[in-house]
């Protein structure tokens, strides 16, 4: 009668007891298992195996990276089931290539593994979606093309996030950016005031409305004076 | 589709008799209570072809927990597609961390999280420790671990407190809030702020506890889990409460997962998720306490699991009192720790170690690190990249109610425009963390 979920408990899979750990070596230690699964199942796609503050990084290659975070969510013995975070990195010294970073989970092993993808400067700024294997990367990824301009194709809804659509002064976390912005503050409170994100709908939106006499009184008004609604 | 389930209810409340005294009167006719099988409304069918309805609500709506944006198509009363907006408290907390020594990043960890900005600390500074492969002293984990309880369960007294008014019930607010403020008396004691507490520093705490105020701890400890019962007295089984909760924004544990929630979202789907327990910080291995996991995944199962977290907390705590050693806070680093004041306009190398680390700063080795912890949101992770210098060249949060929020569309569509709002507050969303 009552379809209670069966509760799911990690660690299953281990019977190693978690503990803090302790007096983690600033580089080097263990090679996190999972890196060797990756290199033994992808022959040649991990470039690189580095391990800082006792947490194993591999940096594969771009075109084959949604394979392999296919292949760790799908498999048996690695179950990377949870999707942390999805975010970049831009280094200061400008010469060094952007990372695009996905922090990934396996809760029935109680493992943790980050995933780079290096671009090298001057390549485009495009990696695949996980979206169609974690939705949890939804927002996420949406929030780093937002911030650092990094596509992600295969998404089926990439938008800017925290930024409103029409903002036009570029991505805010690439070290390119001023950190108090590209314009003056006069005209940056200009632009904000002219984009108005509050009373803002996109069209998809507006679809849901079909008749323009359906609007509310206030957009008709700013509508019929010629203001463009998003994209 | 509906979920059913069956629970005890209480179909009375407190009422007075006609002399004038307190007695239970019953709140539907003919009915006094016991085993009711409750069914959620299942999506309603459409009864006749008629237009969507546009409806926003928000950035400026009491319901929305702060400047939220919804944009509904209703079906009638039936939400048929949600469409959130966020980003109206951006403040790009991220872009200053990257312009900031470590120390002074902490006060911006305050304010995104603000419902917990000790746990916040906190949680900025372990991560900054093993950035710079520091381990602290055994007595300043002790603390630590209280102040991230005290302000898991700070947090939680909020959610429930305004999601009880969001939902229709005003005395648990008051009850709750009450008690938040017994808790933001005690962080005034230890750290002078109530809010804003940038309570560490890497490598300890910007102070010890003062004399006597493990008494004042001792004593919420004491007196808080009646409240606890009372808030429960009220909701728990009380007809309203649970109608108005059961089977809403229900998320399997299969979904759950796949969407990356975390907190009490995840273990009220049945995943007994908890980074205290899989991925364990702070020692807390070695606290004796029960991870409480819901069966349903419903806004019911959210505020059983967040009741429940709170007495756990408080376990928690008060183990922590028990063992908590003396002892140094900080660590004996003096190119991490600014040296005591008297000392620092006293001796020639305590200046100097006084101007290198508040001028320069101390600098990490290269390298990088994710260091998560169980924030009363969910899954809080810190995640830093160091060139050598003082300061990060990224510094990246992982803000779990941006990623529990990211599943909104998927649990309201189907429900009432009304459940919205139960199920929006059922997320615990805080914008500051969410926009950063």
């Amino acid at each position: 009668m009552s379809p209670s979920f069966t509760i799911v408990h990690p660690g299953t899979g281990s019977n190693a007891t978690p503990v803090t750990p302790k007096n983690v070596p600033v580089s080097g230690g263990p090679v996190s298992p999972t890196a060797e699964a990756v290199g033994a199942q992808f022959p040649g796609v991990i470039s690189r195996t580095v391990v800082s503050r006792g947490e194993t990084t591999i940096i594969v290659d771009g075109a084959r990276v949604h394979d392999v975070i296919l292949w760790l969510h799908d498999d048996a013995q690695q179950s990377y089931d949870y999707l942390s975070d999805v975010t970049a990195v831009e280094h200061r010294d400008l010469s060094l290539p952007l990372e695009v970073v996905w922090h990934l989970r396996s809760l029935r092993y109680r493992r943790f593994i980050r995933v780079k993808v290096l671009i090298a400067k001057g390549a485009p700024l495009e990696v695949p979606s996980v979206m169609d294997i974690y939705k949890g990367a939804d927002w996420l990824e949406r929030e780093c093309y937002d911030m650092f301009g990094v596509k992600f194709a295969g998404h089926p809804d990439l938008r800017r996030i925290l930024m409103w659509e029409q903002y036009k002064e570029g991505f805010p976390l690439r070290k390119d950016f001023p950190l108090r912005g590209r314009f003056s503050r006069s005209e940056q409170l200009k632009n904000a005031l002219a984009a108005n994100p509050e009373a803002r709908y996109s069209m998809e939106e507006l679809s849901i409305a079909d008749a323009f006499e359906e609007l509310p009184l206030d957009m008709r008004r700013r509508l019929s004076e010629g203001e463009k609604v998003g994209e | 589709m509906g979920t059913k389930r069956t629970l005890e209810v209480e179909l009375s409340t407190t009422g007075l008799s006609p002399d004038g005294k307190p007695q239970r009167v019953p709140l539907v006719v003919g009915g006094d209570g016991g085993a009711v099988a409750l069914e959620a409304p299942p999506a309603m069918e459409p009864e006749f072809e008629g237009e969507h309805m546009l409806i926003n609500i928000g950035p400026q709506h009491p319901a929305t927990h702060g400047v939220l944006r919804l944009v509904l198509e209703l079906d009638g009363e039936t939400v048929v597609r949600c469409i959130p907006h966020v980003g109206y408290l951006h403040c790009g907390f991220e872009k200053i961390g990257e312009y900031r020594q470590y120390n002074q990043i902490v006060p911006w960890t305050d304010r995104e999280d603000y419902l917990n900005s000790i746990g916040n600390n906190c949680a900025f500074a372990l991560g900054a420790e093993r950035i710079f492969g520091i381990e602290i002293t055994e007595r300043c984990k002790v603390l630590r671990v209280i102040a991230m309880e005290l302000s898991r369960i700070a947090s939680h007294l909020v959610w429930l407190g305004t999601t009880c008014i969001d939902i229709g019930a005003f005395t648990p607010f008051l009850w709750s809030f009450q008690e938040r403020e017994n808790i933001y008396n005690l962080l005034e004691g230890w750290v002078g702020a109530r809010l804003t507490t940038s309570a560490t520093r890497v490598g300890g705490m910007a102070a010890d506890i003062p004399d006597k105020w493990l008494e004042g701890l001792q004593g919420f400890i004491r007196t808080f889990p009646k409240t606890i019962d009372e808030c429960e007295r009220m909701l728990t089984k009380n007809a309203i409460w649970v109608g108005r909760t059961v089977g809403l924004g229900v998320m399997s544990p299969v979904e759950a997962v796949n969407y990356g929630l975390s907190g009490p979202m995840v273990r009220a789907s049945g995943v007994a998720y908890d980074v205290r327990k899989d991925f364990p910080y702070l020692d807390y291995e070695t606290y004796d306490f029960d991870v409480p996991v819901g069966s349903a995944g419903d806004v019911y199962d959210r505020f059983l699991v967040r009741v429940e977290e709170m007495r756990q907390s408080i376990r928690i705590l008060d183990q922590a009192v028990k063992r908590l050693p003396d002892g140094p806070v900080n660590v004996d680093d003096v190119r991490i720790i600014l040296p005591p004041k008297s000392k620092a306009t006293s001796e020639m190398e305590s200046m100097i170690h006084h101007f290198k680390n508040v001028m320069e700063g101390p600098r990490p080795p290269a390298g990088e690190c994710y260091v998560a912890v169980e924030s009363p949101k969910g899954e809080k992770g810190y995640y830093m990249v160091s060139d050598g210098t003082s300061k990060p060249s990224r510094w990246r949060i992982r803000p779990p109610s941006f990623v529990n929020l990211s599943a909104i569309p998927k649990m309201v569509e189907g429900h009432l425009l009304s459940d919205v709002i139960a199920i929006n507050a059922s997320i615990d969303i805080v914008m500051g963390e969410i926009d950063r």
